[in-house]
């Protein structure tokens, strides 16, 4: 490949140094001595133990990770569903409707998200907390989830699904049989992308929840508004390393079976 | 292979004004939106009969099928099969199995797992469906292979899986679409033997789309040449090739020289042509058109002698040319004759010795004859 | 096109995700935009309802007629709120511009990467998308403050002698923003100049174009959908950011997402809020329905 120029090299060192030298000073500035995130004063583990004993902390991180896995796990079937809406009947009445209730999202402004939703709950007299959380981080989730597995669903072969129905199967289970096992992939994909925008979210939880349910984000943002702290980098590494593992993992796990198809294929074709 | 070779010289159930059609489609019409993708069609196929169905990309040969399989409705008429109707019979429930151009494997399932899943949709007893299913790795000499996934298959392995697949369920009807298309040239020539031999063995009726004239010619009993939606001729692969109804079909199937002019006489079956290039030719006609009336005469190329001199056999038509253009394909020599008035004539030898003293070269003045009845009379 | 099965299932997969998206996302914007109408109280929740839906149709003719605009005349009466919505759309553009000039040549290279190494560049784009948003702009706080990494490393290199203010400044909004929002830009970037066919190129340079323009009049017109879909992706969500602003701007920095937030929070005030949102939701109505036809168009060509 000659058309990789030495300016298309620079450009991408450029652009990953200015992604990922942020990240990193945060997580070096969380092993420093001193209680200033500036100045470094030698190694410590010190905020890390802190962080263990904070309890407000670790409530918060239990409220989100509860939110975040039940609203993943509804959102995923809701938003599975809307991509089959979206993919499989490309004619219902209000449909233009729907796709734009499906798109919307993506790109709204997460304080007009949050108000609006924090006025039904209050409108319909529903009081704020733990499921006014869930309710909401289900509906902005969704979406992301159905855009993921319509993407898939574009490119599926259809014809493995007649094939199926001509062999017998009714449509119900022609979807239980060939469809899903044939997206889960993607519909999984979906599922850790709504898990992880959940356990981010702080605006739209910062409105719709309610006393005793405070996530991790929203403890982090009042820290910070009083100030930078080793402890605040503390927790954000800790963040990051589950992310990056679990990235780490996957990616690994995706290598060795693309590796295994391909040798498999040539397998195949070598007798 | 004899007895099978004379049981499909003998099978003629189209002829027979007693028998029975297995499958008929009666004055079907299907419409997408404005488009008319089949266009009041009637056919008829009979038990145990390969059937192709023909025609270039568009023409509604795969909606016949798709609607025969039970995936699309017709917009009006009727589909028998077997004596029953088939409106609003769900694919399901269809004594029908469809062999798919992409194969459609599950790509989630193993080779027996893929082959076993129609009968574990009618809840056929496991050993029952165990049993079965290495039969069918037998017969499409797959037994090695049943553990591995079908991205673990070559194209040719993958299309028996599919074959074996649609054959499970013993359907009344296998429909197979464009079953060889993915494969190459060499493999497809062994596979549609294969195809043939399999289906005199198991007895069943196979319907087949395909666009690939010498696929339907190998295979079928009989052809039906499609275009927009219609059935322009159905006829044995020999009827449709040497007695083609219409200048389309002489022009769709095989290469054809197609003399153009105006009848001057016509008696006892016999019709004389005033062609546009100049020459009159004599030629057989069943059904004459009249004095005056316009005609062409096709001609095949390899029906077409080229030679230096004048022949002279009676009933004879010959005319003068040049050689304009010379291709040597290995089998035959196809060579380009251009007649006085510019017209290109194509006519094919075959190469029966190795070497040829004094070869016809370019430029060369030559002599093209055919026989009056070396062709056939289009009146349109 | 098959619309033979269970109709009960294939009704099903529509009208749930439907009625949810109806009842959890549609309803509450008629709400916001009822309350935006009615006037505030010395309450909870801190509104006279317009409507009483107690005393059905006549209670919402009654109701039609209580509309009060005095909240939408209050908005045009203060000259923050304008400010605001022009400061928002203006740094939200600039923001853009500025994402499209950084994230353009990195796109470029990776579509020019060496097949091999193409996934594990599209994972380092993806990647930083996993981590917390909040976690992101936290860590530029560090690196801009005036005693921050960034003075202290220029001033070591003795590029400046005196420390730059950019923390609480504009450019810090436009720095957190581009950050932030960057890998929404590369994608949809790198996925249109990925599948353009290299050979168009080639063909441009050897009928005559030199390297620049044959990337003016060949590359670029072609990565078009791209480009809008990038930019309507970073656009429309950084009109009504709050984070960004929030925590890198200064005191004097006008964003709308911020203002909505404390007119809310602080000075609990609903239906302004109400009316704040209603009016940024105008502003954005056109861009979002771009955005979900070039969506819907895409998907179409996908098919």
């Amino acid at each position: 490949m000659s058309t990789w120029s030495r300016f298309n090299i620079v450009s991408i060192i450029v652009g990953f140094a200015f992604l990922y030298l942020p990240i990193v000073l945060l997580v070096i500035f969380s092993f420093n001595e001193s209680k200033l995130v500036t100045v470094w004063a030698g190694f410590s583990t010190r905020w890390y133990v802190q962080l263990f004993q904070n309890q407000a902390l670790l409530d918060a991180a239990w409220v989100t990770i509860r939110v975040a896995l039940i609203s993943a796990t509804v959102a995923t079937v809701l938003g599975t569903f809307a991509a089959l809406a979206m993919t499989r009947y490309t004619r219902f009445r209000g449909r233009m409707l729907f796709s734009g209730m499906i798109y919307a999202p993506l790109v709204m402004p997460e304080v007009i998200t949050g108000l609006s939703m924090l006025l039904l709950f209050v409108a319909i007299g529903f009081d704020r907390g733990f499921w006014t959380l869930t309710l909401a981080h289900i509906t902005f989730t969704m979406c992301f989830v159905a855009v993921v597995v319509q993407s898939r669903l574009l490119s599926f072969d259809r014809s493995i699904e007649e094939a199926a129905m001509d062999l017998g199967a009714t449509p119900v289970s022609t979807f239980l049989q060939v469809t899903l096992p044939v997206i889960a992939p993607a519909v999984f994909s979906g599922w850790v992308l709504a898990l992880t925008l959940s356990l981010d979210d702080l605006v739209i939880s910062s409105f719709t929840s309610g006393p005793g349910a405070t996530t991790l984000p929203m403890k982090i943002y009042s820290q910070v508004r009083l100030g930078v702290t080793p402890e605040i980098n503390a927790i954000c590494t800790i963040l990051i390393g589950i992310v990056a593992v679990g990235v780490l993992i996957a990616s690994v796990v995706s290598r060795r079976r693309e590796a295994q198809r391909v040798a498999d294929e040539r397998a195949a074709f070598a007798q | 292979m004899k007895s099978l070779g004379s049981i499909r010289r003998s099978f003629a159930p189209w002829t027979d004004p007693t028998s029975k059609p297995f499958i008929s489609f009666k004055n079907v019409t299907k419409k997408f939106g404005d488009f008319v993708a089949v266009d009041d069609l009637s056919l008829n196929i009979y038990t145990r009969e390969f059937f192709a169905l023909l025609g270039a990309s568009g023409c509604g040969k795969s909606t016949l099928l798709r609607m025969l399989a039970g995936f699309e409705q017709p917009t009006s008429g009727e589909i028998i099969l077997d004596g029953q109707s088939l409106a609003g019979i769900p694919p399901y429930k269809r004594p029908v199995n469809m062999m798919f151009q992409s194969y459609a494997l599950f790509p989630h399932m193993s080779v027996e797992t893929n082959i076993a899943f129609g009968l574990k949709q009618d809840g056929m007893p496991k050993p029952q469906i165990a049993e079965r299913v290495d039969q069918m790795l037998k017969l499409v000499k797959l037994e090695k292979f049943a553990k591995r996934k079908p991205h673990q298959l070559s194209g040719g392995q993958r299309q028996r899986v599919a074959l074996a697949r649609s054959l499970a369920k013993r359907p009344k009807v296998l429909l197979l679409d464009e079953p060889l298309g993915a494969l190459d040239k060499k493999l497809r020539e062994e596979t549609q033997f294969e195809l043939m031999d399999l289906q005199q063995e198991l007895g069943l009726t196979f319907v087949i789309v395909t666009h690939d004239q010498e696929e339907a010619m190998t295979m079928a009993d009989r052809i039906a040449l499609m275009a927009h939606g219609k059935v322009i001729q159905v006829s044995t692969p020999a009827e449709i090739y040497e007695a083609p109804n219409s200048r389309f079909v002489a022009d769709f199937i095989g290469d054809v020289n197609i003399f153009d002019g105006t009848v001057s006489s016509s008696e006892d079956g016999k019709l004389q042509i005033e062609t546009e290039s100049g020459f009159p030719i004599r030629v057989a006609a069943t059904d004459a058109p009249a004095v005056g009336a316009k005609a062409g005469f096709a001609v095949r190329p390899e029906k077409i002698k080229v030679s230096r001199e004048e022949p002279v056999s009676f009933g004879t038509n010959a005319m003068r040319g040049e050689i304009w253009d010379i291709g040597y394909l290995g089998d035959m020599t196809v060579f380009h004759v251009r007649l006085p008035d510019g017209k290109v004539v194509k006519a094919s030898s075959l190469n029966a010795v190795r070497a040829v003293e004094d070869p016809l070269g370019y430029e060369q003045e030559v002599w093209i004859s055919f026989a009056e009845d070396a062709g056939v009379v289009l009146k349109d | 096109m098959s619309r033979i099965g269970s109709a009960i299932f294939n009704r099903l997969v529509i009208i749930i995700p439907y009625a949810w998206l109806l009842f959890f996302f549609l309803i509450p914007f008629v709400i916001v935009l009822r309350i935006s109408l009615s006037t505030t109280a010395v309450a909870m929740p801190p509104y006279t309802p317009v409507f009483d839906l107690a005393e059905g149709i006549s209670g919402i003719i009654a109701g039609v007629k209580e509309f009060s605009f005095d909240n939408y005349i209050w908005l045009t009466e203060d000259a923050l709120y304008a400010k605001a919505y022009m400061s928002s759309v203006i740094i939200a553009f600039i923001s853009t511009i500025l994402t499209l000039l950084i994230a353009y040549p990195i796109a470029y290279g990776m579509a020019r990467a060496p097949s091999g190494i193409r996934p594990t560049l599209l994972m380092l784009v993806i990647l930083p998308f996993w981590t917390s948003f909040l976690i992101r702009v936290y860590a530029w706080i560090a690196i801009l403050k005036p005693e921050g990494l960034l003075n202290q490393f220029l001033m070591s290199i003795g590029v400046i002698s005196e420390p730059l203010i950019i923390l609480n400044t504009n450019w810090a909004i436009y720095i957190g923003i581009v950050y932030s929002y960057l890998p929404f830009m590369v994608l949809p970037l790198y996925s249109a100049l990925e599948k353009m066919d290299h050979s168009l190129t080639e063909a441009a340079l050897d009928l005559g174009c030199t390297p620049i323009s044959a990337f003016w009049r060949v590359t670029f017109p072609l990565s078009i959908p791209g480009v809008v879909a990038g930019c309507l992706l970073v656009f429309i969500p950084a009109v009504g950011e709050f984070v960004i602003p929030d925590l890198l701007g200064g005191s004097e920095t006008l964003m709308i997402g911020k203002t909505l937030w404390n007119e809310f929070n602080a000075n609990r005030d609903w239906p302004v809020s109400a009316a704040v949102a209603t009016i940024l939701l105008l502003i954005l109505v056109v861009p979002i329905m771009f955005f979900q036809h070039a969506q819907t168009k895409a998907d179409g060509e996908g098919r």
